[in-house]
């Protein structure tokens, strides 16, 4: 009896050394294990015919010979899965630089990227946002915003005329006039938009986007603007930014500002983007000016107001390094796919 | 605004350097665009004594010893014909810098530096100099125009810097003035803001002379148009001797760019610059009828200015007459007949002030310009119009160029010269600037700019000079503040006195954002194009005279003719942007547009016109073909929540069979389609381009759907394919409308096949199409299906001819 054992024993350790595959081992384990035609099985049913006082030793002999057995051939099989499985990998090795396949991608303009970044700070300021529209009258232009006809501010700007009345806008600001019309303060505005003037070099494109914001409210002050405009120069140009007003002139604010942040390229050292200077101009602000609420028909006594501009292409430039404003408006999809924020 | 330094210092003590003082205007409000030394590109030119001068045979050349002081003695060759032993001429040392000259030696071509040379075997440690290598002309030293050396003085000290000697050390501010401030256009009035920013007295012009008893019997100026002319002042001068004006005069007139003419047109041009006051002298002897009449130009009028063109005029401009004609275009150029020439002997000075509006109207009108017509456009101010013609009058007693007269006229409309009282709160001032400028603070500051203010509680009280037009509410007066007080000083704060307000975007720009970032996800890029467009542009869309695209509106001063048109539809640009891809070799892609098109209700313009959001999609390539562009259609409407239908339709610039009109819930709303083969060859493009534009001002309405949650079949779905032999003719979406009709189960189809071919009859095709039946009341069993399906094929068959394929 313990012959027939170890001739199985010796059986399956030869057979073991010539399973190449799961399959194999698959038919090794059936041929030993099976429960009713394997030969350990065929072994267990042999027990009826053990005389009864050796029916102990020969059940722990042919359980020990099925462990054994079971250890042998798992082993075999977990290591022919692992090797079938590399064997399967290396089969399907691919030269990863080929190019890739599937849907592309597209993505915002950035003009539209600037737009939106600026519309989320803002936003969460609790501006709304107000879109006129790029035909304006001359009044909404110029007259209601303290530009009168006869006013030098107007030779500031080369205005494209529709009519004697009507004109395409030079600034967002328009739609200042038409938001205090319509809606009391409390007012928070941002205004973005087209914007047209007759120049045209690699610096000025005759259609550009401006940005327009105001809040009118009461007892605004300039320190107010320039708090607002921390925060949003930190969040668009990072936390070390620090903005600088100085002096300038528009009809409808009064102070009026310029205002500089500290250059983000060389954080105020002087570099080639700022022309040594350490710092950039980014927009134009300043306190609403009293005519400008008056001709809307808000009480300069009771309430106050500033309000700034942002040139969307120059913010746009210097973000991305373009530097030739034209190239916003070709649509050349190798500048465009560049752009992708 | 060119400012030089040493004409600033004559009105006020600078005891800072140009960079400093360039700092200090620049913080209150005057941006120094451009700050340089006059001559900036000459270095290490020193005084030099020719020692000796010899001939070099055969040759126009010398060869000189040169005693250059401490820098040492050198041999020199020089070209020049008036070089000569004991002469002082500049000498540029080895490794100074010049203007190289061409070979005219007039005309300046760049900077070079002099190197040691060799001329005709004799070594050369440097080059003697000409005025025009050093940047000088006649009009800055005398000699300086001279084609040969620049002649020194014999007291100049051999060594020494020729700079200063020539003026070259001056500096040159070229100064913004921003609009409101037009007070500041001239040197006298930078000095002013210069003086109040350094805190130093500022020195007044001298406007002194002494008249003699010189008149003009009868005199009278009259003025018909006190609109355009509030204030026309004249005087009398008599005894004058026309001729070279002094040094001095010349000199500052050259650093501002402006040539020398006679002693008597200079001081006109140098008043125009010192004060800003255009000023003009008429020829007294050409005058007729013993007047002066300022008056609008009869329309058809005509003039011959100083040079000597002929103007034909209308009533929008303004004449200065004699007693019988034309002398002057007002404010813009002196007529050809009363011009100063060498024989004037008597002149009546012009100094007034004209509405600046109308100069500009004019100047731009005729096409005439002049620095008389620039600073009027400004704006000048009657203060500035008074001072100018007495301080006229004490430079030609100065030049001696000839004796004042007592002949004055002076015509107003009342406007006072004088001081105007200004009572602002002091509260106020803060509150706006949200800071407390102390009192103390205040009042120096107010004084620095000679606004003598006076404070009795909260009232501040100014005086303010009459060239302080911009200075009239306590806003003006926060602004004077907080420039000299210096921007630092304001304090970032958060709108603590603001209510709370609700932002964002509204309901149509979040669509608007919503639809580009799905158009990104189909792989196309945002493009945007200008809003105005060309008149071939509608020719290249082929669009018939009386398309409504036509009736565009235009640009009365348009760029060019190519960008004259406010666009009427976002096709062309789209078409024009493939082009350009192409044309880079851009060969596919996909490129969208959000942008408004202006559609006039009436033309001319009386009201807003309709100015409304289109999309527009342009997609190119080997890959692109209709079904994709309808793919992107289908896009745009599963972003809305909405459906489209498509009908076939034609225009003028796409393919006839491969366009379709968009519709949702049956009204239109854009059209898209493969473009036409002959633009597409108009345009050189050798890929298929196909084109989509959608009115999103229509589609507006379905903005802000939201998704309607179905809930689940609570039955299996049941699923059935079809083929169907049907007539060429016969469409998808007509065999599609007939089973939605004929069945109401029916929750999708979806072709899978199509098959024309040996296995079909020639002038049929097979569909076949997956149908989809979900159940709603109660599970569906095989016969209710096989029911629907009977009574589709019946219906497909009656309505489209539509057999079962066998």
């Amino acid at each position: 009896m313990n012959a027939a054992l170890e001739q199985i024993k010796q059986e399956i350790l030869s057979g073991a050394e010539e399973i190449k595959s799961s399959k194999e081992a698959y038919e090794f384990r059936k041929k030993f294990l099976d429960g009713k035609t394997g030969k350990i099985g065929l072994l267990m049913r042999e027990m009826k015919n053990i005389p009864p006082e050796q029916r102990a030793d020969y059940g722990k002999g042919v359980n020990e010979l099925k462990e054994w057995a079971m250890g042998i051939i798992s082993e075999l099989d977990t290591k022919m899965k692992a090797k079938e499985l590399q064997e399967r990998y290396e089969a399907e090795k691919i030269d990863i630089s080929l190019p890739p396949q599937g849907s592309e991608q597209g993505n915002l303009h950035p003009i539209t990227l600037i737009r939106n970044q600026l519309i989320d700070i803002f936003a969460g300021m609790g501006f709304e946002i107000y879109e006129g529209t790029e035909i304006e009258t001359d009044y909404y232009n110029f007259t209601a915003l303290n530009t009168p006809q006869d006013h030098p501010a107007r030779d500031m700007q080369d205005t494209f005329y529709l009519s004697p009345e009507f004109l395409l806008r030079t600034q967002t600001s328009a739609g200042q006039i038409h938001v205090m019309e319509n809606k009391k303060p409390p007012i928070k505005i941002l205004s973005p938009g087209k914007v047209f003037r007759s120049d045209d070099d690699a610096t000025h494109s005759p259609m550009f986007t401006q940005m327009e914001g105001l809040v009118v409210d009461k007892g605004i002050t300039l320190c107010d603007l320039q708090g607002m405009l921390d925060v949003f120069v930190k969040k668009i140009y990072g936390e070390n930014t620090k903005t600088r007003l100085r002096p300038s002139y528009f009809p409808f604010t009064e102070p009026s500002v310029e205002v500089d942040c500290s250059c983000f390229e060389c954080g105020g050292k002087g570099c080639k983007l700022c022309k040594g200077t350490g710092w950039i101009e980014i927009l134009g602000a300043g306190v609403v000016n009293n005519k400008v609420l008056e001709n809307c028909g808000i009480d300069p006594n009771e309430y106050s107001g500033f309000a700034f501009g942002i040139g969307i292409e120059r913010t746009a430039m210097l973000k991305y390094g373009i530097n030739n404003i034209k190239l916003l408006f070709e649509s050349d999809l190798r500048v465009l796919k560049q752009l992708n924020d | 605004m060119i400012t030089p330094l040493s004409w600033l210092k004559e009105y006020v003590d600078i005891d800072v350097t140009p960079q400093e003082l360039q700092d200090k205007l620049f913080s209150c409000g005057f941006e120094v665009e451009e700050l340089y030394e006059v001559g900036k590109d000459i270095s290490k030119v020193v005084v030099g004594k020719v020692l000796t001068c010899e001939a070099i045979p055969e040759t126009h050349l010398h060869v000189c010893q040169v005693d250059c002081g401490e820098h040492g003695q050198f041999q020199i060759c020089c070209g020049a014909d008036n070089v000569a032993a004991g002469g002082k001429f500049p000498v540029a040392l080895v490794g100074a810098t010049v203007y190289a000259t061409a070979k005219d030696h007039k005309t300046v071509e760049g900077v070079m530096t002099i190197g040691k040379g060799k001329l005709r075997g004799y070594e050369s440690h440097g080059m003697l100099c000409s005025g025009v290598e050093l940047g000088v002309s006649e009009n800055m030293y005398p000699g300086a125009g001279y084609n040969g050396l620049l002649v020194l003085p014999e007291d100049a000290q051999e060594g020494a810097d020729v700079k200063p000697m020539l003026g070259l050390d001056d500096w040159i501010f070229d100064i913004a003035i921003t609009a409101n401030r037009p007070d500041c256009q001239s040197i006298f009035g930078i000095a002013r803001e210069v003086a109040a920013v350094l805190e130093k007295e500022l020195k007044m012009p001298d406007l002194s002379y002494t008249e003699t008893d010189a008149e003009i019997p009868g005199f009278k100026v009259t003025v018909d148009c006190p609109d355009l002319c509030p204030r026309y002042s004249a005087h009398y001068v008599t005894d004058v001797t026309i001729g070279e004006s002094p040094l001095w005069m010349k000199r500052r007139l050259a650093l501002v760019g402006i040539d020398a003419i006679s002693n008597v047109v200079d001081i006109t041009n140098y008043i125009l610059k010192e004060l800003g006051q255009p000023m003009h002298a008429f020829d007294l002897s050409t005058l007729e009828g013993n007047a002066i009449h300022v008056r609008r130009a009869a329309n058809g009028e005509k003039i011959t200015t100083l040079d000597e063109q002929e103007l034909t005029l209308t009533d929008a401009n303004m004449v200065i007459c004699d007693g019988v004609k034309p002398v002057a275009l007002a404010g813009v150029m002196g007529g050809l007949n009363s011009e100063i020439r060498e024989t004037t002997s008597a002149v009546l000075f012009e100094s007034a002030k004209f509405a600046r509006d109308n100069i500009r109207r004019t100047s731009r009108a005729l096409g005439k310009r002049s620095d008389s017509s620039a600073r009027y456009e400004k704006g000048v101010d009657e203060y500035a119009t008074v001072m100018a013609l007495k301080r006229a009058l004490h430079l030609i007693e100065e030049l001696g160029c000839g004796k004042v007269g007592c002949t004055h006229a002076d015509v107003n409309t009342g406007n006072s010269v004088e001081p105007r009282e200004v009572k602002v709160s002091i509260e106020k001032v803060n509150n706006c600037l949200g800071i407390v400028v102390p009192n103390d603070e205040i009042v120096k500051i107010m004084k620095n700019l000679a606004l003598n203010p006076s404070i009795d509680g909260d009232v501040l009280t100014l005086s303010v000079p009459a060239y302080r037009e911009d200075i009239v509410t306590y806003q003006d007066v926060a602004e004077e503040v907080i420039r000299m007080y210096g921007y630092e000083h304001v304090v970032p704060a958060f709108m603590p006195s603001a209510q709370v307000t609700i932002g964002g975007l509204n309901l149509e720009q979040k669509s608007e954002l919503r639809l580009k970032n799905a158009l990104c996800s189909v792989g196309a890029y945002e493009g945007i194009h200008y809003s105005f467009f060309s008149p071939s542009d509608l020719d290249l869309l082929r669009l018939p005279e009386d398309a409504p695209e036509r009736k565009a509106i235009r640009i009365m001063n348009p760029i060019s003719e190519e960008l004259s048109l406010m666009r009427t539809t976002l096709a062309a640009s789209m078409i024009n942007a493939i082009v350009r891809n192409q044309k880079k070799g851009n060969m596919e892609g996909r490129i969208f547009e959000i942008g408004n098109v202006f559609l006039p209700y009436e033309l001319p313009l009386t009201r807003y016109p309709d100015e409304k959001a289109r999309l527009c999609v342009g997609i190119f390539g080997e890959k692109e073909s209709f079904y994709t562009m309808k793919g992107i259609a289908e896009k745009v409407a599963e972003t809305l929540q909405i459906s489209f239908t498509y009908e076939a339709m034609s225009n003028t610039f796409l393919h006839p069979y491969q366009t379709a009109r968009v519709l949702c819930e049956g009204i239109e709303v854009g059209y898209f389609g493969k473009l036409a083969y002959d633009i597409a060859d108009d345009c050189d493009l050798r890929v298929p381009v196909y084109l989509m534009e959608l009115d999103l001002k229509v589609l507006s309405k379905w903005y802000g759907k939201k998704p309607v949650f179905t809930p689940l079949p609570k039955f299996p779905e049941e699923q059935r394919d079809l083929a169907l032999v049907v007539s060429k003719e016969t469409t998808c979406g007509e065999i599609e409308a007939v089973m939605k009709e004929a069945c109401k189960y029916i929750t999708k189809i979806s072709l899978f096949d199509i098959y024309e071919g040996e296995q079909v009859a020639a002038d049929k095709k097979s569909m076949a199409f997956t149908v989809v039946f979900t159940p709603k009341e109660e599970a569906f069993t095989t016969e209710s299906v096989d029911a629907f399906v009977k009574k589709i094929l019946k219906q497909l068959n009656k309505n489209c001819g539509a057999e079962l394929r066998s």
